[in-house]
């Protein structure tokens, strides 16, 4: 769309709108906005063909903070609306800015759908693990047992794991990361931009408000991390003396890499067209309580949505030539009266 | 030929036969056949909304009724001059609507005792006298229909008996003397990858013919003369076929690219499957996972620079209110139609109602204000579905296109129209370009004066980067606002916007017909168009002066609305729901409208629109 040839190199100052920002002192949420506007610029896309669509809830104020085009739509809506940009516009950077309860429990068919098509969106996911906006609700990845204002009893919905939710939905890019842990997230917001199709980055976001240190065991604690990087032998711990090993049983286990040597670790594959092995390194810990993979546990090639209709279109064209309107409400059966 | 042919001026056929019988299909190319005759036709396909229902039963019948004149007519007929029935379930069902010396052709061979007691006959009805006021023809069609394929190669018997509804074609096509070379034709392109199967339909369809041709039972034939109809180009169209083509007339009128998201939905996925044909004309068609996503694709396209449509029927507006809401706040154009079916909830999904009338005008959270227009007949969802985009690119609003059941499946000749006659819509469709703003900037809700719309800047635009979102706005900037005066003002505005709209159409015009001045004013809106003019037609020649308006823009109405519902003792609405649009005209213009309503999933027929109309002149005449 724009014509720009030589390209202005946009600041993080050029995509900082004047709006006030009204998330809570302390919350992840400033962390996560700081960073994109980081990445973004690295992109090398012009500002004009950015585009923020997000739902309702804290995270999806972030549209109304970047000075690029954005659409703060409907809850839930997000992937639906944003779909539609994407599908129409294959040359616009559509990034989804979701959260826990926007995108998994009241959206949650629009996302599994959008990440089966793979539409050209970066859908990052703020995780808090409860609700917000509408102060404290336990949400579809709150713990087994979460006491909240709804549940005072203690919860007893069985949460989402988010990244097996996208890797069962045929994702081809799926990662995550954590809020305050800046060069990673770059990193891995970075590749998930430059993805061709669906990307769906989970980011652990601490909501200070109602559920402080949900994380804490993952959270600015590095040896419980279990960084993915693709081709490296999965390792972590203090000095990488831990690591994940497929065992005989066919299921991944934790292992001292002193007692089993490194050969015995599994090397991560992010490409492998199976996600089954991307499967299994999510369920490693169903919620971040122990040692949680980071990273980008799958980033595959298949033909992108908004592509493929555009592509039907310039073959239409080229076979019947563009479309003659007199021609087609005329039709093939008329008479002259 | 040997048999002569009488002249008629107008008939009524009406096929009818189990769902697997192939009875639209039968009824679909007999219209065309009489389209191509140029003969003035109405059609009312009648079908279960189960795909099978169980073989012979009567909640598996399906019908095609066709009204064919050689002068303009507007509705598929009361009642069918002659039935075609398939099986004992088709006879049950239809005999209550034919008139006393109707013809009946009855398969004959379907009268097993097995059949009727699957139509729930305790006896067989030819015996029982319950068939005494009409005329009886027996054919045993299935057993015509597999002699004369005896010869065709490798079919078996139920194969051969499945082209009976070709040999009853044939014989209907005979006996209204019907071209038959396009059908034939028809039948060679359709089986063209299977001769075998368009040999058979061929000779079904011609033996059909030879039967009518030479057996005794049918002395002579009958002629229906071409319609004096306006001169121009005509086809042949169904609403579904005439919205789609209407809202692909309108993106190319606007210089903009089509975009439809949309969910399978009875009777709406025609419009769905039109549209992904026509990719060469750049339409974009998205299938989505829910009615949700279809209007939230749509509007995602609108807001990137493409002229945005959903198509629905009612449960789906449900479904979409919420978005419909947003692209109210947000002020984007976009095209919303509902081809209405019988509710509430499920309803009746393949027949026809008029009562989503409130839910288009009001059906959402908040002051949400919306232009409402209705189509009138078939031919007429074309322009209704470029009016509805007009209105959304002028005035930069989510609009709602009614249709219905009986519009979108019923055909009528159309006369093409010239495309360079239809609105040219790019000067609506500009986008925005360069910052309006006082100081340089951008102000996304900055509106033109004369529609109150606010600009369209569509993302790739240098230096109009905005945000856009169902918060309240503040007047000009755009940003989110909790000014109590500000919300009072954007409320205002938004209603003042779709107001205005009332200037720019045209004012409602009423025929007054010949003779005194009536003191009766009969109103429609959407598809009983044909049904009520054909009534007032009727009753003035019963000697009776009536006036007849109807109506296209339901919200906002005509300016001139409450001025000509003021010039009549008695206004009568006769509407497919239980008085929606006669609640609307009360309320707003203070007038003791009356109703005729009825919801049988039917259009109504002229007799009961006339007798309703005869009881409103008494009522009037009393009054005196
Ligand atoms: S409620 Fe929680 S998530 Fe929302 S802004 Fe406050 S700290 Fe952040």
């Amino acid at each position: 769309m724009s014509q720009t040839t030589e390209l202005p190199t946009l600041t993080k100052k050029d995509l900082t709108s004047d709006q006030e920002v009204r998330w809570c002192p302390g919350c992840g949420d400033y962390a996560i906005l700081s960073t994109v506007q980081s990445v973004v610029p690295e992109l090398g896309g012009p500002r004009e063909d950015l585009v923020f669509v997000s739902g309702i809830g804290c995270s999806s104020r972030f549209p109304y903070y970047m000075d690029t085009y954005g659409v703060h739509s409907i809850h839930g809506r997000a992937p639906a609306i944003a779909s539609g940009i994407s599908a129409s516009r294959p040359d616009l950077k559509v990034f989804v800015m979701t959260g826990d309860g926007d995108a998994l429990s009241i959206g949650g068919n629009h996302l599994i759908h959008a990440l089966r098509r793979n539409v050209n969106l970066t859908i990052v996911m703020f995780n808090n693990q409860i609700y917000g906006l509408t102060k404290g609700q336990y949400s579809p990845t709150s713990e087994l047992g979460k006491i909240t204002k709804s549940t005072p009893a203690g919860s007893v919905d069985h949460p989402f794991n988010p990244v097996s939710v996208a890797l069962g939905a045929e994702a081809s890019f799926v990662a995550r990361s954590i809020d305050n842990e800046r060069a990673h997230l770059s990193e891995v917001l970075r590749r998930a931009a430059e993805h061709e199709g669906t990307a769906f980055v989970e980011v652990y976001q601490n909501c200070n408000i109602f559920n402080d240190g949900a994380f804490d065991a993952v959270r600015g604690n590095k040896e419980q991390q279990i960084r993915l990087e693709h081709g490296e032998p999965i390792r972590f711990g203090a000095d990488g003396e831990r690591g994940v090993a497929l065992a005989g049983t066919g299921e991944l286990t934790l292992v001292d890499v002193a007692a089993v040597g490194e050969d015995a670790l599994l090397v991560h594959d992010a490409h492998r067209e199976d996600p089954g092995l991307a499967f299994m390194l999510s369920r490693l810990a169903h919620t971040p309580t122990g040692p949680t993979p980071i990273g980008i546990f799958r980033e595959v090639s298949r033909p992108v949505y908004g592509q493929a209709l555009q592509a039907q279109i310039d073959d239409a064209i080229a076979r019947r030539g563009p479309g003659d309107l007199a021609e087609l409400i005329t039709g093939r059966d008329s008479w002259e009266v | 030929m040997t048999k002569t042919a009488e002249k008629v001026d107008t008939v009524t056929i009406r096929f009818a036969g189990d769902s697997g019988d192939g009875m639209q299909l039968t009824g679909t190319r007999f219209t065309s056949a009489t389209a191509a005759i140029g003969n003035d036709l109405a059609t009312l396909p009648d079908f279960p909304a189960e795909i099978r229902a169980p073989a012979g039963s009567l909640p598996g019948v399906s019908g095609f009724q066709l009204h064919f004149a050689d002068h303009d007519i507007l509705t598929p007929g009361d009642d069918p001059d002659v039935l075609v029935a398939m099986n004992p379930a088709a006879l049950k069902a239809n005999l209550g609507d034919l008139a006393p010396g109707a013809t009946v052709i009855l398969n004959a061979d379907a009268f097993t005792s097995q059949n009727l007691k699957k139509a729930r006959y305790a006896a067989d009805p030819r015996e029982d006298g319950s068939l005494e006021q009409v005329r009886v023809v027996e054919v045993p069609i299935t057993t015509l229909t597999v002699g004369a394929l005896e010869d065709v190669p490798d079919l078996n018997k139920k194969q051969k008996q499945r082209a009976k509804n070709m040999f009853a074609l044939g014989l209907m096509s005979w006996m209204y003397s019907r071209p038959t070379a396009p059908t034939l034709e028809w039948l060679r392109e359709k089986f063209a990858s299977q001769p075998t199967v368009a040999e058979a339909n061929i000779a079904a369809f011609e033996a059909g013919w030879n039967y009518g041709e030479t057996t005794e039972v049918f002395d002579h034939r009958y002629e229906v003369a071409p319609a004096q109809l306006p001169s121009g180009r005509y086809r042949q169209i169904t609403g579904n076929l005439a919205l789609s083509y209407g809202l692909v007339a309108a993106a190319d009128r606007a210089g903009l690219r089509l975009f439809l998201g949309g969910y399978p939905i009875t009777p709406a996925s025609d419009v769905l499957h039109e549209l992904a044909r026509h990719k060469s004309f750049g339409v974009q068609t998205f299938q989505a996972e829910d009615e949700i996503a279809g209007i939230g694709t749509a509007l995602g396209a609108s807001f990137a620079g493409q002229l945005g449509a959903t198509v629905t029927s009612g449960p789906g507006i449900a479904l979409k209110a919420e978005t419909i809401g947003l692209a109210i706040a947000v002020e984007l154009p976009l095209l919303v139609l509902n081809v209405q079916r019988g509710g509430p909830s499920t309803g009746l999904p393949t027949k026809t109602e008029q009562a989503d009338l409130f839910q288009a005008v009001f059906g959402r959270n908040g002051e949400a204000p919306l232009p409402v227009i209705a189509a009138a007949t078939p031919g007429d969802c074309f322009h209704t579905a470029i009016e509805g985009a007009r209105l959304a690119l002028r005035y930069r609003t989510p609009v709602i296109v009614l249709s219905d059941g009986y519009l979108a499946n019923g055909a009528e000749p159309w006369r093409v129209p010239d495309v360079d006659d239809l609105p040219d819509l790019r000067d609506d469709a500009a986008f925005t370009t360069e910052p309006n703003g006082p100081d340089g900037e951008f102000l996304p809700f900055l509106r033109d004066e004369a529609t109150l719309g606010r600009p369209w800047a569509v993302p790739g635009t240098p230096g109009l980067e905005h945000r856009i979102g169902g918060l309240e706005k503040a007047e000009g900037t755009g940003n989110i606002s909790y000014d109590p005066d500000n919300h009072h003002r954007m409320t205002e505005l938004r209603q003042a916007k779709v107001d205005r709209i009332a200037d720019d159409i045209p004012p409602l015009e009423v025929d007054e017909g010949e003779g005194p001045g009536p003191r009766l004013l009969v109103l429609g809106w959407g598809s009983t168009y044909g049904p009520v003019a054909a009534a007032v037609r009727a009753a003035r020649r019963e000697g009776h002066a009536v006036a007849h308006a109807h109506l296209r823009h339901l919200n906002p109405f005509p300016a001139n609305l409450g001025e000509v519902l003021a010039r009549y003792d008695r206004v009568l609405v006769p509407e497919m729901n239980l008085g929606q649009l006669r609640t609307l005209l009360r309320a707003r213009y203070l007038v003791d409208v009356q109703g005729y309503n009825r919801v049988r999933g039917l259009p109504f027929t002229t007799r009961e629109l006339v007798e309703a109309i005869a009881a409103q002149l008494t009522d009037v005449d009393a009054d005196r």
